[in-house]
């Protein structure tokens, strides 16, 4: 037993990590692929700034798209809610508020990591950089999650970490696929051109998922083939497919834990889970893959907000 | 090293170091000026990787910041601390039935020993208070007594925190540094352990639960939220207590009980450790605008379905008006002669006080009787004559507001600067836990000292350090 609001600032203390490290990883995957098409880029750009769903923001902000005032924007912004700077001051902040259900390795892994990354965000990154100041935030962030892992107990504080990081991940991964899904529908005109090999890599890159698709796929390349990946396979860990396995886990083990009671968010996540493993790839494409994913992210806000009500996060 | 004739130097005589600080003195003389510098930084970026920190507000912006931390420990002999301990008890015996006395009988001012307007006036006094007995009969379950030191038996208490002193998280996290970088230190000196407050504390507050409790008592910390300047404190206590860190907005009143929201679904709670002030701690009964508290609370309080920590209304106990009558309340509730000294003190309401306070202004430190933290007072031979003629009109303009005593040459202890060891003054807040049929002192305190040289304002918000601070076994 704990606060109901102390569950809800772990939850989400763990879906502001994932985000920022998600999008440090988008960010990432943009940047190579400026370096590398140079005319492409500010509609890559476009489709990063939509991925995070602050392209209007951006507009407000600047007249025209240019990769260092969106790197910019996406990193430290402090008017940009989801930059990375806010993301992280968000979960230290509710670090800090939860500091009671930490294990000192966890707190001092979070504060140490808020202390390197405001300091490196402390002006604007200059190009040369760049690379590093993602390596960095991605090294903390998985600083962090060593410490989540090797240190807390398995208890209901352990769960909803985990339910956070796991709804923020599946959510980042679905809106990485609404973004791009164009790329990968098997009408689209230019199947195995060029353009379409980078689109597929950046996509790949933006889960970290390159060399986990060519090692499972042993280097043949299709758009079917990526989005079964992406979506349905349970071996990659920023899958939807894995994220919801997890996520039943998660939750029934939270069940367990407060006494065996029925707490509608575990049934949700285990109907969800079983939906999705049940489907096939071809399946999806047949029902159309946008609308797919269209179903897929507002079905998990739908769990988001029913653990939110489940474990009294709000009064 | 030099000495200040002035002042009383706790480490240093003439003739070499006084008796407490010996066997310290022979280490520090052995260990490299470069190697504690080293080690003064690392305590620093310690502490900031701790989060061991305070928040100050300026420009409306919140700040984390770091209280220094000097590594030079305050050394205290058992013998001077037995007797400062006997002081202190009966000071803290004598504040809880003060306080019982003034919310039931009155016989102090029956008694004539000290006049009714002072309570009447007293902003701290709390008329929802009257006729109510506190769970174990308990005001004060946690108190911090200010004490300040001028010679080799001179101490005396400059005030009693009587509503919620902080400051003992610093008192264990100093000494926490200590041992984690000189422990061939504590290996040569045996010094009294202090590791136990935060389970002491715990005892202490079960053992004041309110007839409601069944079972072992369940315990909160009531903190502001992390915007407070002393969150870092509340977190620590709960974490160490083993008890829940709770908002107002945790809370609601549950079949007659304070309860906090869980997981799964509304747990009373026995003991409300509150770091909230009287004001905020309930919207119903107090000031209606605050959302720090739980509407209600004070009515649960009344019917005994929950301990309030420390008892609403014991601020009046805190108030430098009623600070110039400790001797005569001290020897009122215990019959016995006051063993700790008070600070002469002109209470500025009265006239013959006020002429000669408003005569000697630069010599005097001038404070609000509300007041505290530093804030809000003149000290005469540090301030300016623009500063002084300032003061004089608030002070003509309400001088019941005011009282003034003598500056103090308060007694200091070294510092490591970059230039060697050099004299601050110094302050001590011991802490003190009273429960229905005891009262405990944890062994030490927290030492206050100003970083400034030659200043006497020890207090954090206004750039004070802090020492850890030992007390030698026998």
């Amino acid at each position: 037993m704990m606060l109901g609001r102390t569950a809800g600032e772990l939850f989400w203390m763990c879906r502001y990590l994932e985000r920022s490290e998600n999008t440090a990883r988008l960010i990432d995957a943009g940047f190579r692929m400026s370096l590398t098409r140079s005319k492409s880029a500010s509609s890559e750009w476009s489709s990063v700034l939509a991925t995070v769903g602050c392209a209007e923001l951006y507009k407000e902000r600047h007249d025209e798209i240019q990769g260092d005032k969106v790197i910019d924007f996406l990193l430290r912004d402090k008017t940009n809610p989801t930059s990375v700077l806010n993301m992280f001051q968000g979960a230290r902040e509710n670090a800090r508020r939860t500091r009671t259900a930490l294990t000192l390795e966890l707190w001092e892994a979070i504060n140490a990591s808020w202390m390197e990354l405001s300091d490196a965000l402390r002006r604007q990154v200059a190009n040369t950089n760049t690379i590093d100041v993602l390596a960095m935030i991605r090294q903390q962030t998985a600083l962090i999650r060593g410490c989540l892992y090797g240190t807390l107990l398995r208890n209901d504080i352990y769960r909803f970490c985990q339910a956070g990081q796991l709804i923020e991940r599946a959510d980042n991964t679905a809106r990485i696929l609404d973004v791009k899904y164009y790329v990968l529908l098997p009408t689209a005109a230019y199947v195995g051109s060029p353009l379409d090999n980078v689109q597929w890599e950046m996509l790949l890159r933006s889960a970290s998922a390159e060399r986990a698709f060519h090692w499972v796929h042993e280097g043949e390349t299709s758009p079917a083939a990526i989005a079964k990946f992406l979506m349905l396979d349970k071996q990659l860990p920023r899958s939807l497919a894995y994220c919801y396995d997890q996520l039943e886990r998660h939750l029934v083990r939270l069940s367990v834990h407060y006494g065996d009671r029925d707490f509608p968010s575990a049934k949700k996540a285990s109907d969800f889970n079983r939906t999705l493993s049940n489907q096939t790839i071809n399946d999806v494409f047949e029902s159309g893959l946008h609308e797919f994913i269209a179903w897929f992210l507002s079905a998990n806000g739908d769990l988001a907000s029913q653990i939110e009500t489940d474990f009294r996060f709000n009064a | 090293m030099s000495v200040k004739p002035d002042f009383f130097d706790e480490m240093d005589t003439i003739r070499g170091p006084r008796g407490p600080y010996r066997d310290y003195c022979n280490w520090l003389e052995q260990a490299e000026p470069a190697a504690l510098r080293r080690k003064s930084r690392q305590a620093e970026s310690f502490f900031r990787k701790t989060g061991i920190t305070f928040n100050v507000y300026s420009d409306a912006q919140a700040d984390e910041r770091l209280i220094p931390f000097d590594l030079v420990p305050r050394i205290i002999s058992a013998a001077e601390w037995n007797s400062l301990s006997r002081g202190i008890e009966q000071r803290v015996r004598a504040i809880n039935a003060f306080l019982y006395d003034i919310y039931h009988r009155r016989e102090i001012i029956r008694a004539g020993r000290i006049p009714e307007s002072i309570i009447a006036e007293n902003v701290a006094f709390l008329p929802h208070m009257i006729g109510v007995e506190p769970p174990g009969g308990v005001y004060t379950h946690i108190v911090g007594v200010d004490l300040v030191r001028t010679g080799e038996d001179e101490f005396y208490v400059l005030e009693d925190n009587a509503r919620t002193p902080s400051g003992v998280s610093y008192m264990l996290e100093n000494r926490e540094t200590m041992l984690k970088m000189f422990p061939d230190l504590f290996s040569k000196i045996r010094v009294q352990a202090i590791s136990d407050y935060p389970k002491m504390l715990r005892k202490a507050l079960g053992r004041s639960a309110p007839p409601a409790s069944v079972g072992r008592a369940r315990v909160a910390v009531l903190t502001p939220g992390i915007h407070n300047s002393a969150y870092f404190e509340h977190a620590f206590l709960a974490e160490q207590m083993g008890a829940e860190l709770v908002e107002g907005r945790d809370l609601q009143i549950e079949n007659g009980r304070i309860a906090m929201r869980t997981t799964c679904g509304y747990v009373p709670i026995d003991v409300l450790y509150r770091r909230v002030d009287d004001d905020f701690l309930d919207p119903l009964n107090f000031d209606p605008s605050s959302l720090l508290g739980v509407p209600g609370i004070m009515d649960v309080y009344r019917a005994g379905g929950v301990t309030i920590a420390n008892a609403p209304g014991t601020g009046i106990a805190d108030d430098k008006a009623i600070y110039s009558y400790m001797p005569e309340i001290v020897e009122f509730y215990t019959g016995e002669r006051p063993i700790l000294k008070n600070v002469p003190t002109w209470r500025c309401s009265e006239k013959d006080s006020l002429a000669y306070v408003l005569e000697h202004l630069e010599d005097l430190v001038v404070k609000e009787v509300h007041g505290s933290g530093g804030y809000g007072m003149l000290v005469g031979p540090a301030a300016s004559k623009r500063e002084i003629a300032a003061f004089r009109d608030k002070l003509q303009a309400k001088p019941a507001n005011y009282i003034a005593q003598p500056t103090l040459a308060l007694s200091t202890v070294p510092v490591l600067t970059r230039a060697g060891l050099s004299p601050r003054h110094v302050d001590l807040r011991p802490f003190v836990l009273v429960s229905p049929d005891r009262i405990d002192i944890i062994p030490g305190g927290l030492t206050r000292v100003a970083m400034k040289k030659g200043s006497l304002v020890v207090n954090s918000s206004q750039g004070g350090g802090t020492k850890d601070t030992w007390v030698l076994e026998a």
